[in-house]
């Protein structure tokens, strides 16, 4: 398992495209933002955590059919369901594969673009809390669209409108976080939903992914 | 005694032909019915009750907004068990049982959005509110979409079922999710009871009997459109079947 991850990191960030894409989107999306709705300060301040969370979410959402789609089409997936791991561990690990080059340079980003969006000086910890405890469940439950989704020939607009409605409740606990962390206010309680969303997730979601790659191999 | 057992047994209705014989001389039936309470509950909640002393005239559209929203929820809860049979059983039929149901159901959680607009629009000043009810229903209609999606998107028939059914399982643990999130995300801003009329102790007598001949009226529509609907899936399937088998041949 070890070795599989550290292949996957290895392609991401030598096979080129992949590592940093998401994070170039992930920049745009945030200088797009104040062209959007306006340079003022104070409206800045107050959407800035949302808007964190918006680019963050479709920053993975770019990157999820890359998790399996190339390892699919040079059967590379064939050769993994026939060697002694569990599926399971498998689509665990591209999850994980898929959260290191993804979702923590997003983490770890979100406070440097926060301040072009002049994010609360109280904020800047909690968006970045909220996005360590937030990003894992977006990859596990990105991975399972993106093993739904494998089979189909154009199946990129598909994974999002399957995956997007799924991301709902991370989305919703994610941003309150950051939300009332920017604005002082208490962030225990929102933070432990969302802990428990991405905790169930990854304890739960990688049996259906199992399965959906079961039956897309057959 | 065997006799008596194989005709009690739901699982008779795993066999498409038995399936078919059955629905034919139901279908009528029920589509009979379901029309009748229409009819009888519309008219008699659009024409023979008061008008709310509030309201107005406006409450009479909960005559098809409750009984759609009821619907756009057993809808969904028809697939997922439709899927678990699917799953653990592999019966055909009810894989496409599942299939039939699901534009039912989104058509539903439409007419409920939509109706609801209408009556926010003179109620409370708005066509839309992110309330947590309101969102919620736009979530649903967000995983029916995406669950037809995958059906129409899927060639081979038996993956196309296996996938969609997981992803109804998997779909229903994130709605239920979702509508608690939503809950606590808009805590504050509106507080459910007041704006909802669904509780059935709010509903005076008056508005409660024809309010459920009409939630009759739609489960019975619901019904016979799925009957209607997955026999056309059942036959388009053996069509394809033959079709393949004269090419072959």
């Amino acid at each position: 398992m070890m070795a599989l991850l550290a292949r996957d990191l290895k392609l991401a960030v030598r096979a080129g495209g992949g590592f940093g894409l998401g994070l170039a989107f992930f920049l745009i999306v945030t200088v797009l933002v104040p062209f959007g709705v306006g340079p003022e300060t104070a409206l800045l301040t107050r959407i800035a955590p949302g808007v964190l969370w918006i680019g963050a979410l479709l920053a993975c959402l770019l990157s999820l059919d890359r998790i399996l789609a190339l390892d699919w089409e040079d059967g590379t997936l064939d050769l993994l369901a026939t060697a002694p791991l569990p599926m399971e561990g498998i689509v665990s690990v591209k999850a994980l594969a898929h959260w290191i080059t993804t979702g923590l340079p997003l983490v770890l980003a979100a406070p440097v673009l926060g301040v072009l969006l002049n994010l609360a000086p109280g904020g800047y910890l909690w968006v970045l809390v909220s996005l360590a405890v937030g990003t894992p469940a977006l990859s596990v439950i990105g991975t399972f669209g993106a093993a739904l989704t494998i089979g189909l020939k154009r199946g990129g607009l598909l994974l999002s409108l399957l995956v997007l409605p799924l991301y709902v409740p991370t989305l919703i606990f994610g941003a309150e976080v950051a939300r009332r962390g920017a604005e002082g206010l208490e962030v225990a309680t929102p933070l432990l939903l969302l802990g428990g969303i991405s905790f169930g997730a990854m304890a739960l979601l990688p049996f259906a992914s199992a399965a959906v790659l079961r039956i897309n191999l057959r | 005694m065997g006799r008596y057992v194989r005709f009690m047994s739901l699982w008779e209705y795993a066999n498409p032909v038995k399936f078919i014989r059955t629905t034919d001389v139901v279908l009528p039936w029920v589509s009979v019915l379901a029309v009748l309470c229409l009819v009888v509950g519309l008219i008699w909640g659009f024409f023979f009750t008061p008008e709310d002393y509030r309201q107005g005239s406006t409450v009479k559209i909960i005559y098809l907004h409750v009984p759609a929203a009821l619907m756009a929820i057993n809808a969904w809860m028809m697939m997922l068990v439709a899927s678990l049979i699917w799953i653990i059983r592999r019966h055909h039929v009810s894989a496409l049982a599942a299939r039939a149901a699901a534009p039912v159901g989104a058509v539903m959680t439409l007419i409920a959005l939509a109706t609801g607009a209408l009556w926010g629009q003179p109620m409370w000043g708005t066509w839309w509110a992110w309330d947590p009810r309101l969102t919620s229903f736009l979530i649903l209609f967000l995983f029916y979409l995406g669950y037809m999606a995958l059906w129409s998107a899927i060639e081979d028939d038996d993956t196309a079922a296996d996938l969609t059914s997981i992803l109804c399982l998997v779909g229903s643990v994130f709605a239920v999710l979702s509508r608690y999130a939503v809950n606590f995300w808009n805590q504050g801003l509106h507080q459910g009871a007041s704006l909802s009329l669904d509780k059935e102790e709010n509903v005076a007598d008056v508005f409660y009997f024809p309010l459920l001949v009409c939630i009759a009226g739609f489960v019975l529509l619901f019904i016979a459109l799925v009957f209607l609907r997955t026999q056309t899936e059942i036959r388009a399937r053996r069509t394809r079947a033959l079709i393949a088998r004269e090419q072959q041949g």
